[in-house]
């Protein structure tokens, strides 16, 4: 936990309500989200028990499974699930742009893709673990399954996945962005409680948030008074309607919670990054929808050596790229940066805007900026730098010494005699300087899985579906 | 404690001189496609690295060095040409890469971005990272350097570029990391945070594994803590004596803690300045004026180290100063220490080796104790860089921090249990370092 986090949980528990640890909101929210609010049979890692989802908050769709032991009735269910999460996601692919690459072959993108909203981390676990019990089944040999059931599971199995990547907003979970968004006074695990999360945002902090009797979890698990009391009688009972009833007064409040989330969020106004993520968002979805159309394969039980390495690489990059984008867009998030030296904020008190460097064919403009700072300056000269205020610009700082910092403009300033008007700030006005740039190298290639090395077990045996595949125990 | 006694005495026998050690790698060599080496800290890793290299480039055949840093592969480049001055060496670097003046006077020397650009040396050396951009050749040899400290993911770039290899590297120091969660990966045999060495060995498991077993860096007062705390299964034994290293303060002191923190250390070898306990910010401010404080009296009491390679003063340049995070090294360097002074975190002091260090513990007024911070490595590496002397500058009550902060992590299914567990690794330097403690004023 960062100082200014810390900070703010401090005021948070001192004051009562939440307070806000960013300025702008970095996700991504779309104007018809799918709430997915899940529950598993409790004791078992992947049964499904029931599930409220549907893109309009008026009117929810309650699946269930009324005896969740019996195999027949979760497929069944899953099949239910398949019917209402498929149309929605299959509704995005329909309209699309055709994007230009250079170097490559252009790309058709979806002009929207669907989103996935789940309480919290342990709703984006539970619809892997659906994805992964549901995408090597099926329509035929052993056990066969609906048709739509092994679909359902590849696009659960993909949402998943997203979640887990960096900036993605394809996969939210509530908690976790309420949680980037605002700071409560209690502990991290705590906040995994929606209930409780949001009242400290709305209205400060609620003993009855944590009454399974008025705000029941919000799921995967269910609350184990409500299992042996009111949900084993009625599946003992052998009543569809009593369960399905049951079930509903443990999923309507969260459901209502879920869309109080999206509101909160949906108070700030979107970072200037984010919809630049989306658009990476849009491109995976439209990659994966073509993947699907053309019958490829499910996604692996398990990443090889070569996809791994890829896959490692394509996080760790979103991950950094993420982190200068967040701190780019928000000034809040920006000063955790300034606390810990790696950014500094001030106002400039002079420039040199013909500074160069070199003579004749070889001179380069080199604009100089000299900033009044308070925040702690811990850069080494020579760092390089970028600003958000430009963010085309780069810079490396000359010096800095009681509290002025002389900075060089390296990019970014047109290429006259003297910087471009603009491209300098002003004197008096004040700006950021930060070492997180957006700079990243392209990372080296890896081999085909075909060539994987004999330090990584060698090239790895070919996925072929078989009757296999069926036999694998569903929870 | 989980030592076993099946596994044997750490003390290694003396059959297992590090000369036949040596030997019995360089014949392995054409036996086997991949050897691995062992080494703890200053066992002479850098002299096993440059005598496979001249061995292998003897036989006629061109031969790979891998490294993971660009200090490492000068380092590497200059060592290899003062031992061998007939071979030739290329280095391999990226467009930035600017050589250290060293490096230019070396006449068997070429520096170039692509490989076209060497000539054709014996030896071509570059980074992991450099190598991963070098396709369409392959190497009959390569030698791996921190081999332990490299990810595998990054081996699995270069691995097709050589046909065997020798893996060296240190297996107490820090493991590989990544700023993305790795869970989906844990278990697999080809987990890409996993280090090259663990998944080449269980990719490969009758690969033969030798150890060296000596220290040459660390004196024979640190080298017994450093080898139960952090290699319980493998020890090692230091290679000098308990009178061949001495360290004297040539001035008197002020009877301050930090001047008999000095004395301390200067006459067993360790020391824990122990401040007041509190809970603080990472860049506790007290904390950093106390290691400040060290560094400036140590210097000024004019410490003169004696050891098997004779007596010499101990000066700026043989001093460093390890945090574990980089705000807290950048608030040390910010509290006027002369600039000849190393100041860095864990992770960039790995291989290096300095006469005294001064370690701000990774635990040092913290309220919990994280898996960062229990990373048996982290200080493995901060209390393994001293030929005489090591201070550590902590708050009180790391030892009760550690009771209430069990590792917790949870276990993966088909992860091969890590030795040494942080936890312990970190009460057995704690207890040892209590016997050397000198409590601060309370303030």
């Amino acid at each position: 936990m960062s100082l200014l986090t810390s900070l703010a949980r401090l005021r948070a528990l001192d004051e009562g309500i939440a307070q806000p640890v960013a300025t702008v909101r970095h996700c991504h929210l779309s104007a018809r989200p799918m709430v997915f609010v899940p529950l598993r049979l409790s004791g078992e890692a992947a049964a499904p028990l029931a599930a409220m989802l549907g893109d309009d908050r008026d009117r929810p769709r309650l699946l269930v499974v009324p005896q969740p032991r019996n195999r027949d009735l979760r497929f069944a269910w899953a099949a239910e699930l398949a019917g209402v999460l498929l149309p929605y996601v299959e509704s995005f692919t329909a309209d699309t742009e055709t994007v230009e690459r250079r170097g490559g072959d252009p790309y058709e993108r979806a002009l929207d893709a669907p989103q996935l909203v789940v309480p919290n981390t342990g709703g984006v676990a539970f619809t892997r673990l659906l994805g992964r019990s549901t995408r090597f089944r099926r329509a035929d040999g052993p056990y066969p399954v609906p048709e739509s059931v092994p679909l359902l599971g590849r696009w659960l199995t993909y949402f998943a996945e997203r979640a887990a990547y960096p900036g993605s907003s394809l996969t939210l979970a509530a908690t976790e962005e309420l949680g980037r968004h605002w700071a409560s006074g209690q502990s991290g695990l705590e906040d995994g409680n929606l209930a409780s999360l949001v009242a400290w945002i709305t209205e400060g902090p609620r003993e009855e948030a944590e009454d399974p009797l008025v705000w029941p979890p919000a799921g995967p698990a269910t609350d184990p008074g409500f299992d042996a009391e009111v949900l084993a009688p009625a599946i003992d009972s052998g009543s569809a309607e009593r369960v399905t009833e049951a079930l509903r007064t443990q999923l309507a409040p969260t459901w209502r919670l879920m869309w109080q989330a999206l509101d909160l969020l949906a108070g700030l106004e979107p970072g200037a990054s984010v919809a630049q993520r989306w658009e990476q968002d849009r491109a995976s979805f439209s990659a994966m929808a073509e993947s699907v159309a053309e019958g490829g394969p499910p996604q692996p039980r398990r990443d090889g050596a070569v996809a791994a390495a890829a896959r490692l690489a394509r996080m760790e990059r979103a991950q950094a790229a993420y982190e200068v984008q967040r701190a780019y867009d928000d000034p809040l998030v920006m000063a955790e940066y300034r606390l810990t030296g790696e950014a500094f904020a001030g106002e400039v008190v002079e420039t040199v805007p013909d500074n160069a460097e070199g003579e004749g064919r070889s001179r380069k403009l080199r604009p100089l900026v000299v900033i009044k700072t308070d925040d702690p300056v811990l850069l080494p000269p020579g760092t390089a730098l970028g600003t958000p205020e430009r963010r085309a610009q780069g810079g490396e700082l000359v010096e800095a010494h009681e509290g002025l910092v002389t900075v060089k403009i390296t990019k970014g300033m047109g290429r006259g005699k003297t910087a471009a008007p603009g491209t300098v700030p002003d004197v008096g006005e004040r700006v950021c300087y930060t070492s997180l740039t957006g700079d990243f190298q392209g990372s080296p290639g890896l081999p085909d899985a075909e060539a994987t090395p004999w330090t990584h077990g060698g090239p790895p045996q070919q996925y072929v579906p078989d009757d296999e595949d069926a036999q694998e125990e569903w929870s | 404690m989980t030592a076993d006694p099946g596994t044997g005495s750490p003390e290694p026998g003396p059959e297992h001189s590090p000369e036949q050690v040596i030997a019995d790698v360089l014949a392995d060599l054409p036996r086997h496609r991949g050897v691995v080496v062992d080494s703890p800290p200053g066992a002479g890793k850098s002299t096993l690295v440059v005598r496979a290299a001249a061995h292998l480039a003897a036989t006629g055949e061109p031969l790979m060095i891998v490294a993971q840093t660009n200090e490492q592969v000068d380092d590497l480049v200059v060592r290899i040409c003062d031992k061998h001055p007939h071979l030739t060496v290329g280095r391999l670097s990226a467009g930035a890469y600017a050589p250290p003046p060293r490096l230019l006077e070396l006449a068997g020397v070429r520096v170039g971005t692509r490989v076209q650009d060497l000539g054709d040396p014996d030896i071509v050396i570059a980074t992991a990272d450099k190598w991963a951009w070098i396709g369409d050749r392959k190497w009959p040899w390569a030698i791996v350097d921190e081999a332990y400290q490299m990810r595998s993911d990054k081996l699995l770039r270069i691995a097709g570029l050589f046909e065997r290899a020798l893996f060296v590297g240190d297996p107490g120091q820090l493991d590989p990391f990544s700023i993305v969660d790795g869970d989906r990966w844990s278990g697999l045999s080809w987990d890409p945070l996993q280090s090259a060495v663990s998944v080449l060995l269980r990719h490969n498991p009758d690969l033969p594994v030798h150890r060296l077993p000596v220290s040459w860096r660390l004196p024979a007062t640190a080298a017994p803590v450093v080898s139960r705390a952090f290699y319980p299964f493998t020890g090692f034994r230091s290679g000098t004596g308990p009178d061949e290293r001495r360290m004297e303060l040539v001035t008197g002191g002020l009877g301050t803690p930090h001047d008999r923190a000095l004395e301390e250390a200067a006459r067993s070898g360790w020391a824990l300045l122990e401040l007041p306990e509190r809970h603080t910010v990472r860049t506790d401010g007290e904390a950093v004026r106390a290691v400040a404080l060290l560094a400036e009296r140590l210097l000024q009491r004019g410490a003169v180290a004696g050891s098997e390679q004779g007596e010499r003063p101990v000066t700026a340049d043989r001093i460093a100063v390890g945090a574990a995070h980089r705000d807290q090294v950048a608030a040390i360097r910010a509290a006027g220490l002369p600039p000849e002074i190393t100041v860095d975190t864990a992770n960039r002091l790995q291989g290096r080796e300095y006469d005294v260090t001064i370690v701000l513990h990774p635990l040092s007024g913290r309220r919990d104790a994280t898996a960062f911070h229990l990373e048996s490595g982290r200080l493995c590496v901060l209390a393994s860089r001293h030929r005489h002397a090591c201070v550590v500058v902590a708050r009180a009550g790391i030892a009760e921090l550690l009771d209430a902060h069990p590792s917790a992590e949870p276990v993966q299914l088909g992860v091969p249990v890590k030795f040494p567990d942080g936890w312990e690794a970190n009460q057995a330097v704690l207890e040892h370092l209590s016997r050397h403690r000198v409590r601060a004023d309370r303030g």
